[in-house]
């Protein structure tokens, strides 16, 4: 029905590049939503509302990917047919291997405690590290296009991504 | 079904025929239903002058059935026949409802488990859903509002927890059909009680909707700006509500009368129901006072006087209370907010004005909550202006919501566990896809599974529907790629598609389980209500052929005159042979032909729809007007 989709990028009309502006992106995701959300196609012919679910659904998923810099910088990669999270891709530092079994570590404890604040302070204190990892997405992407070692920053912050994730499901469980 | 009401082809629609809708906050303990009434949006009362209708549904020895007020008078003389609460029941099954033995329903497993798995209560007017009795509340509310506006309804939005799952919001719209109403949408009750609020207030910023009703619970976080209405984060307990805090005073009665009685006998329905609404009017009486005193006499002869003070009541609720903290606390988390950053905390439901709710809500976001619309009527009163635009009443460019889903939604994998696809408060419409494959040599055929639910194991998320994709050509293990996408409508129903990518082979279902009607059944059901005779129906299947055809034709060729020159003129030739033949046939008798004819024009139409939309979005993202460009 449609020739290729448009990237993410292009469907809002922003620049392919790490640093983005978030405010521009947000406000070009409403104006698409504005005119393309199904709310806005109740009374039209069922083409027009096809067509309006498959642009509003694309926007959403553009969006949910571009707002994040961890899903950003891995789709990046994906766009330069890198997949940052493939088996080959394997190194990883040591030191960061062990930072991590710390955090790991820390949290069991932590759980073990049903201590949820020394939770929120791993949680914050992996918020501090992912964002200097951010800033150095940001060169190495935008002015150095050195796409290796952006790989492996990615792989750190998806590891970052998960370990918070598994902090927020114990701290769920704590808190039932 | 209600007719859109559709000028003469080519011509543009009349100056302003206003089209008449509604929102319907269809509740555990009342209904309402609203409408906007020159720009404001107003509650409609029955001949009374009662906004409320109270959710009770009773059926009577002649076989009348009566709803509201009067059921509920009649309550605790025939429980058995009067149905109070039946939302809780919705998209239920029996082993869902805790509590059985102090709710005096008869209760029975719906026969046919391929079909129905939905719970039924006996009546003395025979076995009842609660899509069935729920459709007769509805049915109420529809009868108040085309007597009170003088004219068939366009549509309703109706509004539904936000943490239903897809069984209950499936079986909600199914009554809402059974009632003869045509659903412009179902909208969350935390985001229509903030559209409500925050327009009446111009409100901008983040805002935390506390909606606490008669049997569900609802955490909604939003943030609003500039007519933009965004749901951050929605959390909840669809089991939580004023119910269970009457219940508690119910029990803690029961404790003290039995502590004071010799051999207790066993209660009887009429007692369960009476004791039942004697706590509930202690928990109101409570709300402005320092104790109540609950009176009254069983059926054994025994004289029940009890007094219970405030400090009794959040004594014995206290649990209750913190149970709808957790899912606020959940809701802040997902949304990455600290409580800094709330603008303000709007309180929704008939139990919200329990102080010691407000005092707890207080207390946790550390500012005093919102109190200055009604609790009952703000989530009729957003419905209603959801439905004024989704109508088309209204211009378009005011108002937007974007809301989210608030279970996560995924398939069953090897040894029971679930792979998520899409993951609570993602924003809708939303479509994911992921790849699976095959784990045998030769496997010709794959099931598939899907549930909701947050945990990692299949047997403790609620399962919707299970299909199966046939006809895999024979490979080796995990040679063969199935792809799995689940879409998501902003209704927040669910369907899910699976296809083999080398061979496309696919299977589609909207997911409708075992909870709600098939489309048969709702056809057939309405098909006996109308009971007018076989001439009238084809008459009436052939005048909404026709509507629909000149709907469809009117609002294709004013596309073509504005836009036409998007697409190749071939392509126009094309559809205006579409056109034509549809124009023929609708000239003729034959129903079935014209709706294949709509459907064929809509076919050919699907291109020229996408580049429309795609012009529509590059125009909105240049920041022009419609009106500078050329039309």
């Amino acid at each position: 029905m449609q020739s290729t989709p448009p990237n993410h990028f292009e469907l809002f009309s922003i620049a392919e590049q790490f640093n983005l502006d978030l405010s521009t992106l947000e406000s070009n995701y409403r104006k698409i939503q504005s005119a393309a959300h199904p709310d806005r196609f109740i009374t039209a012919t069922a083409a027009e509302r096809l067509s309006a679910m498959h642009l509003a659904t694309s926007a959403n998923e553009a969006y949910s990917v571009l707002k994040s810099p961890v899903k950003r910088a891995k789709y990046m990669l994906e766009q330069h047919g890198i997949n940052a999270i493939a088996d080959t891709n394997t190194a990883m530092p040591m030191d960061f291997l062990m930072q991590q079994m710390e955090w790991r570590e820390r949290i069991e404890d932590a759980k073990m405690a049903r201590d949820i604040p020394e939770l929120d302070n791993i949680a914050d204190e992996l918020a501090t590290e992912a964002k200097a990892l951010i800033g150095d997405l940001c060169e190495l992407f935008d002015i150095k296009q050195d796409l290796a070692a952006a790989t492996e920053i990615t792989r750190k912050l998806i590891f970052i991504d998960k370990v918070c994730a598994d902090i927020d499901q114990v701290i769920e469980q704590l808190d039932h | 079904m209600a007719l859109l009401q559709i000028s003469e082809p080519g011509m543009s629609a009349a100056p302003h025929q206003h089209r008449l809708a509604v929102g319907i906050d269809l509740g555990t303990t009342n209904s309402l239903i609203a409408t906007v009434r020159s720009g404001m949006s107003t509650v409609l009362q029955d001949d009374f002058g009662h906004a409320l209708l109270p959710s009770v549904v009773r059926y009577m020895p002649n076989g009348d059935i009566v709803v509201g007020h009067e059921a509920q008078a009649h309550q605790s003389e025939d429980p058995v026949n009067t149905v109070i609460s039946v939302k809780r029941f919705m998209g239920r099954n029996l082993n869902d409802i805790t509590n059985k033995a102090h709710i005096p329903y008869r209760f029975v497993e719906g026969a046919d488990a391929a079909t129905t798995r939905s719970l039924q209560l006996q009546t003395r007017a025979g076995l009842k859903t609660p899509v069935e009795i729920s459709a007769e509340i509805l049915k109420t509310l529809k009868a108040r509002a085309e007597k009170s506006l003088g004219g068939e309804l366009v549509g309703a939005v109706i509004t539904v927890p936000a943490y239903f799952d897809d069984a209950q919001r499936q079986a909600t719209k199914d009554a809402a059909r059974l009632a003869g109403l045509n659903v412009l949408r179902l909208l969350n009750e935390p985001t229509a009680a903030a559209v409500a609020y925050g327009l009446d207030n111009a409100a901008e910023g983040t805002f935390v909707i506390y909606d606490l009703g008669g049997g569900t619970f609802d955490v909604s976080i939003l943030r609003l700006s500039k007519g933009v209405f965004e749901v951050l984060a929605t959390n909840g307990d669809a089991a939580l509500g004023g119910d269970d805090f009457d219940h508690r005073i119910y029990c803690w009665v029961l404790d003290q009368v039995r502590a004071a009685t010799d051999n207790f006998a066993p209660l009887t329905e009429e007692d369960t129901r009476l004791l039942l609404t004697k706590a509930r009017q202690a928990k109101e009486w409570l709300t402005d006072n320092f104790e109540a005193q609950i009176v009254c006499r069983l059926g054994n002869g025994i004289l029940v006087d009890v007094t219970l003070t405030a400090p009794q009541l959040v004594e014995v609720t206290e649990h209750l209370v913190s149970k709808t903290l957790s899912p606020t606390r959940k809701a802040m988390r997902d949304a990455k907010l600290s409580i800094e950053d709330i603008n303000g905390v709007v309180l929704v439901g008939g139990a919200t004005r329990m102080p010691h709710i407000r005092h707890a809500v207080q207390e946790y976001f550390q500012q005093e909550p919102l109190t200055n619309l009604d609790p009952d009527k703000v989530v009729a009163l957003g419905a209603a202006i959801q439905a004024n635009i989704l109508a088309g009443n209204k211009s378009d460019d005011d108002l937007l919501l974007l809301d989210v889903t608030p279970l996560s939604l995924g398939l069953e994998t090897m040894g029971g566990l679930v792979e998520k696809v899409i993951h609570r408060n993602s924003t809708l419409p939303i479509a994911r896809a992921q790849e699976f494959t095959t784990y045998k040599d030769g496997q010709t055929a794959m099931s598939v599974h899907v549930v909701q639910g947050e945990r990692d194991l299949v047997s403790d998320c609620r399962s919707l529907a299970r299909f199966e994709l046939r006809g895999i050509p024979p490979m080796a293990a995990g040679a063969a790629r199935i792809r799995v996408t689940f879409t998501v409508d902003a209704d927040g129903l669910l369907s899910v598609s699976a296809r083999e990518q080398s061979t496309g082979i696919e299977a589609h279902i909207a997911v409708k389980p075992s909870y709600g009607l098939t489309e048969d059944e709702i056809t057939n059901m309405l098909k006996a209500s109308f009971n007018s005779a076989e001439e009238d129906k084809k008459a009436r299947m052939l005048a909404e052929a026709r509507v629909d055809a000149g709907a469809i034709i009117g609002s294709i060729s004013a596309a073509l005159a504005a836009d036409g020159n998007l697409i190749s003129p071939e392509e126009v030739k094309a559809i205006e042979a579409e056109i034509q033949k549809l124009q023929q046939l609708a000239a003729a008798e034959d129903a079935t032909a014209i709706h294949q004819a709509v459907d064929a024009l809509n076919h050919a139409t699907e291109a020229f729809a996408a580049a429309r939309m795609d012009a529509s979005v590059s125009r909105a993202l240049a920041g022009k007007h419609l009106e500078n460009l050329d039309l």
